[in-house]
């Protein structure tokens, strides 16, 4: 330890100019570089980027809806139906699936367990390689003939339509399948072979707990994915009968497929999330994580019961009764995995040091939407309920609750925190909660709306509706724009302090795992000496330093 | 069950033919155990989330601190992690039951219901009632139980009717079944709830729930169509009820297919790049063989008529096509 805590107690390390950012130069060093925080850092670019595509669409779609016939010229019903396709598309194959786990998951696994890399540094490559050659194939869908299926592909309308884009959207899909398989066997070997000394299973950070579970399900079902992808297209180009009726397939089995992945995937989505907000509300809180080994068994419990809940997306689709009892049961057992990190979450906060940073309000933001989220599951998933809400706004806006409150809420509270470890820069404090403030309300305002026109019986995916409904769409609308500007101004801060910040310490928050005893930003190789870890929640002995705004360890 | 739910019914929920804040009217006899199990969840999800947004908001600000201020003391609580295990638990499993009990009367027809037969197809719906009568909206007597029995004859489709509280996605090359009985007279809207393609959001139709005595009626005049109407009336009849219009228009504008308008005698330019003059034949095998030959300009998306309209109805269709000049 003796060579690391000459930089442990001062907030730049000896060799202040040499970090992964400036170790070498040129777009080749970038492209083709091992390093996980490069990747990381290139995966977080351009999901933020598909983040904005799909955002557009979104706020198209809303404009679409300000009137219950025709609105904007430019956009009639074809038009309308590929907007919201490559809306949903973009968002959960090439957003949220990969942002929180290949983004902040391929910079942080390693330096929190002190290791110098992922166990396969070019399979991390090749899955980013994988990710911008599925995302080509997503274009190609937008420019060739588009796609209009939904996000979904149900059969028999994904078999028949004349959009041509479906066979390079889907094997877009397929190529993104293999970019999320990579990264989540990487994980999981990382997590296996490289922790240090210390680190039992029980010691690991809940950011790594969240991530292995989310790894086990993204190698688990996404192959599963990839086989039903295969099948449409087969069916859709040689004509041979798997799901269409016509051609002596049965349309319910791809649903069944599908589900079978885009379920757990679900969970592939907020299960990074949870590990980011552990995190966030205990380092923010300066106080030890309450309950940890439930929360990290929480998270293992949803990765293993999100397999066997597919089925509650089929309440409505002809599926046998007894099935859809079963489905619904075990949909209720997930339901209290969940509860319980809510409720550990808060006894965190109780009687706690508690800073009011922005990680801390997006932490804050995001425990009252995967509330609501997840409180709105159980209307879902009571069978009677359900029967009724299917396939109406209310589902729309539960699960807009659980993904984008969720996860969006989540990756800002993660870039906010991360921010100063992986840039060197603090950002504006100020500008930091009016974001996460018009975040949270723009979010609430486009989508509790929602809710009620759900409930009142207007169907998802309408280009036009009955005049009715009218007040709540326009609510929504106004809500998606200042959603919008409330995300642009939150990436404008993150910007900005790219250049403006001030430097940032190692460690501002006082945190106690591994990637706070690394410089800020950390070097090529993140750590000369492996450190030893400890309790990655004990924070007694780090004490707030005002010379350099950070805090350092008493520890030897 | 019913019983019960009956009972709590008439004191916790403001039930009846009035829409509320949330719900459309209550119109079948199922509507109000859904919406009971609906408030039974909303209050429990009220009540959790006033609780747990309001804890929150106050430990940020009751223990809001300094930088300087020292970390807080490590606290576990096994009982307490055992109690918020245990009651989410308990309250999940009754609403799992009461789900259930729901569930289970509204998929369960009575045996003496009264059988529509529906098809799906984009973007129309068609009922066709046991006497062989056809028609494009659902007319049923009010206190009788009816029971769906429908397929789709191209995508999967999904019949919705909000004011009854049922749904049931229809499937190609199978049959799904849905029922209810109407409490309420009067007209509800029927939606398509599963994505079917570029007028999906069109596929509406209603329910018309007739008094007692007044279905017959109606019955009996829709389905002699030819006896009571000039063959003019009765082809305008046809093509209403039969979905047509959901893709031909009668005032000149294109959609789907072309329009109707000035359509007899009509040349028209195909796509393999003939043509060919609308007369009778060019008409009849247009609705019975409509891939044959396609317009210029269109898709072969037209379901074919072959068995579902008789040579009189063709007739009757052809007169009133005469008309629209």
């Amino acid at each position: 330890m003796s060579s690391l805590d000459t930089t442990l107690g001062h907030g730049a390390p000896a060799h202040a100019e040499d970090n992964y950012l400036t170790h070498s130069h040129g777009w080749k060093s970038w492209l083709l570089t091992l390093d996980h925080k490069r990747i990381g850092v290139m995966y977080l670019c351009s999901t933020i980027a598909s983040l904005f595509l799909g955002g557009f669409f979104a706020l198209a779609l809303r404009t679409e809806l300000l009137t219950p016939g025709p609105t904007i010229a430019m956009i009639d019903h074809d038009m309308y139906n590929r907007m919201f396709t490559l809306h949903g598309a973009i968002m959960v194959f090439l957003f949220i699936i990969p942002a929180i786990p290949a983004g902040l998951g391929n910079f942080f696994v390693p330096v929190m367990l002190g290791a110098k890399d992922v166990a396969f540094p070019k399979l991390n490559l090749a899955s980013y390689h994988l990710w911008i050659f599925g995302a080509v194939f997503f274009v190609t869908a937008m420019v060739h003939g588009g796609i209009d299926t939904g996000w979904t592909f149900y059969t028999p309308y994904s078999v028949t339509t004349p959009a041509n884009g479906v066979i390079w959207a889907t094997m877009g899909v397929f190529i993104l399948g293999f970019s999320s398989i990579f990264t989540g066997l990487n994980f999981i070997v990382t997590i296996h072979k490289l922790r240090p000394e210390g680190m039992t299973w029980f010691r690991m950070p809940l950011f790594l707990w969240a991530l292995y579970s989310t790894s086990v399900i993204q190698v688990l079902a996404t192959p599963v994915l990839a086989i039903t992808v295969l099948l449409l297209t087969v069916e859709r180009t040689l004509h041979v009968g798997i799901f269409d009726p016509a051609l002596g397939g049965d349309p319910v089995l791809f649903q069944h497929f599908f589900w079978f992945y885009s379920h757990p995937a679900v969970y592939i989505m907020i299960l990074p999330g949870f590990g980011i907000i552990s995190e966030i509300v205990s380092v923010h809180s300066r106080k030890h994580i309450f309950g940890y080994r439930f929360i990290a068994f929480s998270s293992l419990a949803i990765a293993l019961l999100g397999f066997l809940v597919w089925g509650h997306h089929l309440f409505t689709s002809g599926q046998s009764q007894l099935a859809s009892v079963i489905f619904s049961a075990i949909s209720f057992a997930i339901a209290i995995p969940s509860a319980i990190k809510v409720f550990n979450w808060l006894a965190t906060m109780y009687k706690s040091s508690l800073q009011l940073t922005t990680p801390m309000w997006y932490a804050f933001g995001f425990i009252v939407l995967f509330l609501i989220g997840g409180l709105t599951g159980l209307f879902l998933a009571a069978l009677a309920v359900d029967i009724h809400l299917h396939d109406t706004y209310f589902v729309v806006a539960h699960f807009h609750y659980v993904m984008v409150g969720g996860t969006l809420l989540a990756l800002f509270g993660g870039l906010y925190h991360w921010w100063p470890k992986m840039f060197g820069r603090m950002y504006n404090e100020f500008w930091g909660k009016v974001g996460a403030v018009l975040v949270t309300l723009g979010f609430n305002v486009t989508f509790f709306p929602q809710f009620v026109m759900g409930t009142r019986g207007m169907p998802r995916r309408y280009y036009s509706y009955l005049p009715e409904f009218q007040p709540l769409h326009v609510a929504s609308t106004i809500g998606a724009y200042l959603l919008g500007f409330g995300i642009l101004l939150a990436f404008v801060n993150l910007g900005v302090a790219l250049f403006r910040g001030r430097k940032a310490p190692t460690n501002p928050w006082g945190g106690a795992t591994l990637e706070w005893q690394c410089a800020s930003p950390p070097p090529h190789d993140n750590f000369s000496v492996t450190p030893v870890a400890h309790d990655p929640y004990d924070f007694a002995h780090l004490k707030y330093d005002e010379k350099i705004d950070g805090y350092t360890s008493r520890r030897s | 069950m019913n019983t019960l739910v009956g009972s709590m019914l008439s004191q916790l929920v403001i039930a009846g033919s009035e829409a509320s804040y949330w719900f459309p009217p209550q119109a079948s006899t199922t509507a109000a155990e859904v919406d009971w199990v609906y408030y039974f969840i909303y209050w429990i999800s009220v009540f959790f989330t006033v609780m747990i947004v309001s804890a929150g908001l106050y430990f940020m600000w009751r223990f809001r601190s300094k930088k300087t201020a020292g970390a807080a003391a490590a606290a576990h609580n096994t009982a307490l992690e055992v109690t918020w295990t245990v009651v989410p638990g308990i309250l999940c499993a009754c609403i799992f039951y009461f789900g259930l009990t729901g569930y289970m009367d509204t998929h369960t027809p009575p045996d003496d219901a009264y059988v529509v037969n529906v098809t799906g197809v984009k973007w129309a719906w068609s009922f066709t009632y046991p006497d062989g009568t056809v028609s494009d909206t659902l007319h049923v007597p009010v206190h009788r139980p009816v029971r769906l029995v429908m397929t789709s004859e191209d995508v999967i489709h999904s019949l919705f009717i909000p004011a009854f509280r049922t749904k049931q996605d229809v499937v190609p090359g199978r049959y799904t079944e849905e029922w209810f009985e109407a409490t309420e007279t009067g007209e509800f809207t029927i939606f398509c709830a599963e994505f079917c393609g570029t007028k999906h959001s069109e596929m509406l139709s209603k329910v018309v729930v007739h008094p007692e005595g007044d279905f017959t009626k109606w019955l009996s005049a829709a389905g002699n169509i030819h006896e009571r109407m000039s063959p003019v009336e009765a082809g305008e009849l046809l093509v209403k009820q039969r979905g047509c219009m959901q893709c031909h228009s009668t005032d000149g504008s294109p959609s789907t297919g072309p329009s109707w308008k000035g359509i007899w005698g009509r040349g028209e330019k195909l796509a393999d790049g003939s043509s060919v003059t609308v007369d009778e034949n060019y008409i009849r095998s247009s609705i019975f063989q409509p891939q044959a030959q396609i317009v210029a300009g269109y898709g072969p998306v037209m379901p074919t008529f072959q068995g579902k309209l008789k040579d009189r109805d063709i007739t009757a269709i052809i007169e009133y096509f005469k008309t629209l000049k």
